[in-house]
């Protein structure tokens, strides 16, 4: 065993500890506790936890090296997955919390009709399940990498965690994990961009001093094919009318994520949800404010490291990931001249987006502990992530479809919650499988999750909370509306289930198509819900309610 | 036909109660709303995607300026626009008497 292999041992054996110690203090006997952690999670501590269960593998290993090769374009990843917050914040979670049940598709059932419900906990399923396996298959590659596993015995470990405290204490012990989840995400994170940038710039301040390097990253970059950092609507092929496309879909569909949502419902007043968000969102910045100065100080080691080199002089990191099959060097040039991020492109140097941040330390030479760090920050966000899924994939089977269509009635607390424990276990089970046997379209459809998300969930919700009007069937035809022009295109324009991909219509890509798919729905709940019978008085008080914090004290501040 | 019985959704308001300080409470509410959502979408999609080009003309530190909203300032303001949108609200419901500041909230 060498010294990296040493210290990700010891900080992944102390972490897992730590999250067992964590599900041990906080099993569950009640679905109330099951569900939603008794709705008694503090302010602070849920917001750490929204900051955990929305940050994935993708976020923590892909984003970095994304936006180093996007350059500027990088950007609609970083304000779309920020961006979003606000509309929560401003549009959703108080409302939501208010209305104060246990599953998002349970709150679209009591404002619109059982079957918005029932579509609804279907596509909450789906968009789930194609999410938890990037997680999985993230948290078996840093297995495979840092300790030499085997991808399948990665995935399997990471898996029993998981079960072992989202079993034992649904939200509740899923909640207080996450909250240790993002410690040590954060400073597995930080440290290194910290370092990193104190190394290239006397400034230990990654987000204010990656400005200095930005020149000089420029022109390495354009002297290696690549293109400018700076430049904007360089890095994806629509310009302009696309990065505006794509970054209004992945806002919409943060706001409509179901697994993000529910974690609004724990806690104990709307004010705490307001909060919560803001929390959440403050949490979640320190690393998406980090993450395109670790792209870019990494790009730069990364050029300044092979320029002038030939092959078999390259650094030392090169060859510790070349067994990945994640870096790859064309041995028959003189020295590096082109480097790439694509495997098609044919460039001397073909690095993959995924090792730029677990190699990062490497690649700037800092000691083994910080990687070892890293490996468990990555699959602490893995993780975090995965858990949150399959309490949205649990909760929408057993309570939203089990004891709604096939029991519907005279089912005792036990029994519900063995339901949704049994529902656990079965996700858990699925998700080992897909996570070793990743199916071929599973990362281009995680990528469109947020597309579908945007497409479906978003107008219904909003236009449930704002517009009493809107009823059943309009909800109904707009989402399937939402749904089917957004699957299409996606499906049109892409290479999954064996269609050939076509050229995009006005340069829209299927990650930008989720807004255009919302906008329809919009329109289409609108004007279905105008042309039908108005919701029940009952349901129109409903929406009344959920809009003020709580019933009037007759005695102002007492 | 909910098995959990929450405070406030209960039955709501008595018939007698006087509920005109209701439109008076979403008004200022939606209000506030509008206007930090006209402040989120100027510096995303305003100065971060729209006006990004002219911006980077102008260079602080070593950032292009419509860069750096893209990449960095228009998340601070996003931080900063969900803060302001929680402290006001807090203001609104001391105003109609609706706070809930002496249960669990946010800030001590």
């Amino acid at each position: 065993m060498n010294e990296t292999q040493f210290w990700t041992f010891f900080f992944i054996i102390l972490t897992f500890g730590i999250y067992i110690i964590i599900a041990w203090r906080s099993r569950v006997k009640e679905t109330k506790e099951f569900y939603v952690a008794s709705q008694g999670v503090p302010t602070l501590a849920n917001g750490a936890a929204v900051a955990a269960d929305w940050m994935s593998a993708a976020s923590f290993i892909g984003m970095a090296g994304l936006i180093a090769f996007l350059g500027s374009d990088g950007s609609v990843y970083l304000m779309g997955w920020t961006g979003g917050y606000v509309l929560l914040a401003l549009l959703l979670a108080p409302y939501l919390r208010k209305w104060g049940k246990f599953t998002v598709p349970e709150f679209v059932g009591d404002r619109y009709s059982e079957s918005v419900r029932i579509v609804a906990a279907v596509a909450a399923i789906v968009v789930s399940f194609t999410y938890v396996v990037g997680q999985m298959a993230g948290g078996g590659i840093v297995f495979s990498r840092f300790l030499g596993l085997s991808i399948e015995w990665g995935v399997v470990l990471v898996a029993v965690v998981i079960f072992i405290y989202a079993v034992l204490g649904g939200m509740k012990g899923i909640t207080y994990t996450q909250v240790a989840q993002y410690t040590v995400l954060i400073i597995a994170y930080l440290i290194p961009a910290f370092a990193v940038a104190y190394q290239t710039t006397g400034i230990p301040v990654p987000q204010i001093s990656y400005g200095q390097i930005l020149a000089e990253l420029d022109s390495l970059s354009v002297e290696f094919g690549l293109n400018e950092f700076t430049e904007a609507f360089s890095g994806r092929a629509g310009g302009q009318i696309d990065v505006f496309l794509v970054t209004l879909s992945l806002m919409l569909g943060t706001a409509g994520l179901p697994h993000v949502i529910i974690r609004f419902y724990t806690t104990k007043t709307v004010r705490g949800a307001r909060y919560s968000a803001f929390w959440a969102l403050f949490f979640i910045s320190l690393l998406y404010l980090t993450a395109p100065a670790v792209g870019a100080f990494t790009k730069l080691n990364l050029l300044q490291g092979v320029q002038g080199q030939a092959p078999d002089n390259l650094p030392d990191w090169i060859n510790t990931w070349a067994p990945t099959g994640l870096v790859t060097v064309n041995d028959d040039v003189e020295t590096i001249g082109t480097v790439s991020n694509i495997a098609t492109s044919g460039a001397d140097l073909i690095v993959n987006n995924d090792i730029l941040v677990l190699a990062s330390p490497e690649i700037g030479g800092l000691p083994a502990p910080i990687v070892g760090l890293m490996a468990a920050g990555g699959m602490a966000a893995a993780m975090s992530t995965a858990a949150g899924l399959l309490l949205v994939i649990s909760s929408a089977a057993s309570h939203d479809l089990y004891f709604r269509v096939i029991k519907k009635t005279g089912a005792s607390e036990k029994e519900q919650m063995m339901v949704g424990r049994i529902a656990m276990g079965v996700a858990i089970l699925f998700a080992i499988w897909a996570g070793i046997n990743p199916p071929a379209f599973v990362a281009q459809v995680v990528a469109f999750a947020f597309g579908l998300a945007a497409a479906t969930f978003f107008p219904i919700l909003i236009l449930g909370i704002f517009w009493k009007k809107a009823n059943g069937p309009g909800a109904t035809a707009g989402m399937l509306t939402g749904l089917a022009f957004t699957g299409t295109y996606m499906i049109y324009t892409l290479e999954v289930f064996g269609t050939g991909a076509n050229d995009h219509i006005f340069n829209v890509s299927p990650e930008g198509i989720g807004a255009i798919g919302a906008a329809l729905n919009f329109i289409v709940i609108v004007v279905v819900s105008k042309l039908t019978a108005p919701p029940s008085e009952y349901v129109q008080e409903m929406v009344e309610e959920i809009r003020y914090p709580q019933t009037r004290k007759v005695d102002v501040r007492s | 036909m909910s098995d959990v019985a929450h405070e406030g959704t209960s039955g709501g308001p008595p018939e007698t109660e006087d509920t005109s300080w209701r439109k008076r409470y979403w008004k200022k509410n939606l209000r506030l709303m509008i206007t930090l959502l006209v402040i989120w979408f100027t510096v995303s999609f305003g100065f971060g995607i729209l006006l990004i080009e002219p911006l980077n003309n102008i260079v602080i530190l070593g950032f292009p300026l419509g860069l750096w909203f893209a990449q960095q300032g228009s998340i601070y303001v996003f931080v900063v626009l969900i803060l302001v949108y929680a402290l006001w609200m807090d203001k609104i419901d001391d105003e109609f008497g609706v706070s809930e500041r002496n249960e669990e909230g946010g800030y001590k």
